[in-house]
């Protein structure tokens, strides 16, 4: 038996969110007595595969051949189940990363896996194997009980830490047969703003509402951004205007985040709004209006007018970022 | 073109949750369903493309004749028919085995879902209709136009997007950006009245999960407020006591 981590990779790296489900994978493997077997696909130096039995994968399986150099949902697929089922693994975990979620769905029908998406803390196996996820947009949590033979879950970003479990590496390639059905889609182009944080990933989201007037104004929300290492996003109507893209918009019917720190510029706090960043540490918010609703949704409040703060605020980061650095 | 669009009936987006006293189910008395917000994105894409280049939009729906109000909204909207699986929806490999058992044989040429239900979240029936149905997939797409028998996607990617070409068939979730829900007019409310709503009865599909227990994020702590001359007091707080920067 053992348990199976997909490490995804981005052009060749793996992402903090590969070295979070390699953490979790291992802390079930020790609960269950199993090893922790890490899965790579696609083109990464032996080098970089090393860095997965850092965080504890006695195994690292790689698939590196041409076919799979480009992420095609269908094939990843069928690897991933057919490494589960040589590795004879009983649980499988993934990242709810954008290509997870599309990914870890075929893999639990392969193996007629029950499956969670965006898990939050570690599986309760003390009875049975209970796993506890966000539900109704961040407005609840569900417990759900996995009786299959098989579990696969799908972690959510930033919800379990990173930890240091040094294991000696062991790299083995993995040819596995293709099937040609499963390479339909074809990736044409990837485009990626290489200096930005992405939002689900990020440790610190600088959001803005419609307080903020204007697109023109969000030169200091970036501002305020990079120099804490932070991502930006947006309440609702900032994306539907187009002030900002809708890759931006959190919230019930955007992107659900859970950083470590939340600092929201002009945003009222709509039960919409809340829903998608309850489930930040710690949420600061800075409002004009003592009366709004995000004042009791947050750890820290700063009453007043954004385009007053916001410059001073930068000031002080600045100040702190050259004492603290 | 054959364009099938899965919908879910979900609590509309500003319901406080409520759970039962043993917390073992969802409350919902008094609670106002909609379709799912990202659903009608889809539905609104299908028919920009049937407008288009001519097809029809089914709607297909798993639930109990209490969600009709919904699928006739989905009529109302503009789809063609309506399918409704009779049965309450267990979980997303439930909803997935329903809709691939009845898509099987009606070759449908985009299959399409949105990229999760508001309730469960669980961003997964598209995949796994594909992954039943052995036809690519894409998830999360926000950008979806056909020429021919080529379907070109943006996908969501962390920090960027991806471009994506796939030939028919295939299975889509949508995401904002795809096209702007609709509202229904009155033509349409009129004649969803009398378009086909077929009913048909559940396959059998094994258990593999269940949910057995809900709760609600804690509450916060009342809020400390820091005066507005004093950013620098809110940075050594963020620093020194939340432990944040
Ligand atoms: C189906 C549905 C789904 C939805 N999903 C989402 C969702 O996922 N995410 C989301 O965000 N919303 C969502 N909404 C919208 C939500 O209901 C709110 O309308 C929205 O969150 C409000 O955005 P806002 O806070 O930016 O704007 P507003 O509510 O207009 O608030 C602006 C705030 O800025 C403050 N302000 C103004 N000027 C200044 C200034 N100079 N300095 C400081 N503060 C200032 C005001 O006091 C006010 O509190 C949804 C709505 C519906 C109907």
């Amino acid at each position: 038996m053992s348990v199976l981590v997909y490490a995804e990779n981005s052009n060749g790296k793996f992402k903090k969110s590969s070295f979070e489900v390699v953490s979790y994978g291992y802390s079930i493997a020790q609960q269950m007595g199993v090893p922790c077997v890490a899965i790579s696909i696609g083109d990464v130096t032996n080098d970089e595969l090393a860095r997965l039995s850092q965080y504890g994968a006695s195994k690292i399986v790689s698939v590196n051949n041409d076919q799979m150099k480009a992420f095609v949902n269908q094939a990843y697929g069928s690897v991933i189940a057919e490494a589960a089922k040589v590795e004879e693994s009983t649980v499988v975990v993934l990242s709810a990363s954008f290509s997870g979620k599309g990914l870890a769905p075929r893999v639990a029908v392969k193996l007629e896996a029950g499956y969670v998406d965006g898990a939050v803390s570690l599986p309760d196996i003390s009875a049975g194997f209970t796993v506890r996820k966000g539900a109704f947009s961040g407005k609840a949590f569900a417990e759900v009980s996995l009786s299959s033979a098989v579990k696969v879950i799908a972690l959510m970003p930033n919800a379990y830490k990173v930890i240091e479990n040094a294991q000696t590496p062991n790299i083995t390639a993995f040819s596995p047969v293709f099937n040609n059905n499963d390479f339909k889609t074809m990736i044409k182009e990837i485009v990626r703003a290489a200096d930005k944080v992405s939002l689900p990933e990020a440790e610190i989201v600088v959001s803005g509402g419609r307080g903020l007037k204007g697109p023109e104004n969000w030169g200091m929300v970036e501002e305020l951004a990079n120099l804490l290492g932070a991502a930006t996003a947006c309440s609702k109507p900032v994306s539907d205007a187009h002030w900002r893209p809708h890759s931006e918009h959190v919230g019930q019917t955007g992107i659900a985040v859970s950083p470590n720190l939340y600092i929201a510029i002009g945003i009222s706090g709509a039960i919409q709004h809340l829903a998608g960043v309850s489930s930040s540490k710690v949420i600061v918010v800075i409002n004009k209006d003592p009366e709004a609703p995000f004042f009791k949704a947050a750890d820290y409040g700063i009453v007043g007018d954004a385009f007053e703060v916001i410059p001073k605020l930068i000031e002080a980061v600045k100040e702190f970022k050259s004492v603290n650095a | 073109m054959k364009i099938l669009v899965c919908i879910s009936n979900v609590p509309d987006t500003t319901t406080k949750i409520n759970f039962s006293d043993d917390a073992k189910s969802f409350v919902t008395a008094g609670v106002q369903f909609i379709i799912n917000p990202y659903d009608e994105i889809a539905l609104t894409r299908a028919l920009e493309l049937t407008e288009a280049q001519g097809g029809t939009v089914t709607v297909i729906h798993i639930g109990d004749a209490s969600s009709e109000p919904t699928i006739r909204k989905a009529l109302a909207i503009g789809a063609t028919d309506a399918v409704r699986i009779n049965a309450l929806p267990r979980d997303a490999y439930f909803v997935a085995k329903q809709i691939a058992a009845y898509a099987k044989d009606q070759a449908f040429d985009i299959i399409i879902t949105g990229r999760e239900s508001i309730d469960y979240n669980g961003s997964q029936v598209a995949s796994m209709i594909g992954e039943l149905l052995d036809l690519p997939s894409v998830s999360i797409v926000k950008v979806m136009n056909v020429e021919g028998t080529i379907v070109t996607l943006e996908r969501e990617i962390e920090g960027g997007k991806e471009v994506i070409n796939c030939p028919l068939p295939l299975v889509v979730s949508a995401t904002e950006g795809m096209a702007e829900a609709r509202i229904p007019n009155m033509r349409g409310i009129m004649s969803a009245r009398t378009k086909p709503l077929t009913t048909i009865e559940a396959v059998e599909v094994p258990t593999l999960l269940q949910y057995v227990k809900y709760d609600k994020p804690a509450a916060r702590s009342q809020v400390k407020l820091v005066a507005a001359d004093d950013v620098k007091g809110l940075v050594d707080l963020l620093h020194i006591e939340a432990k944040a920067i």
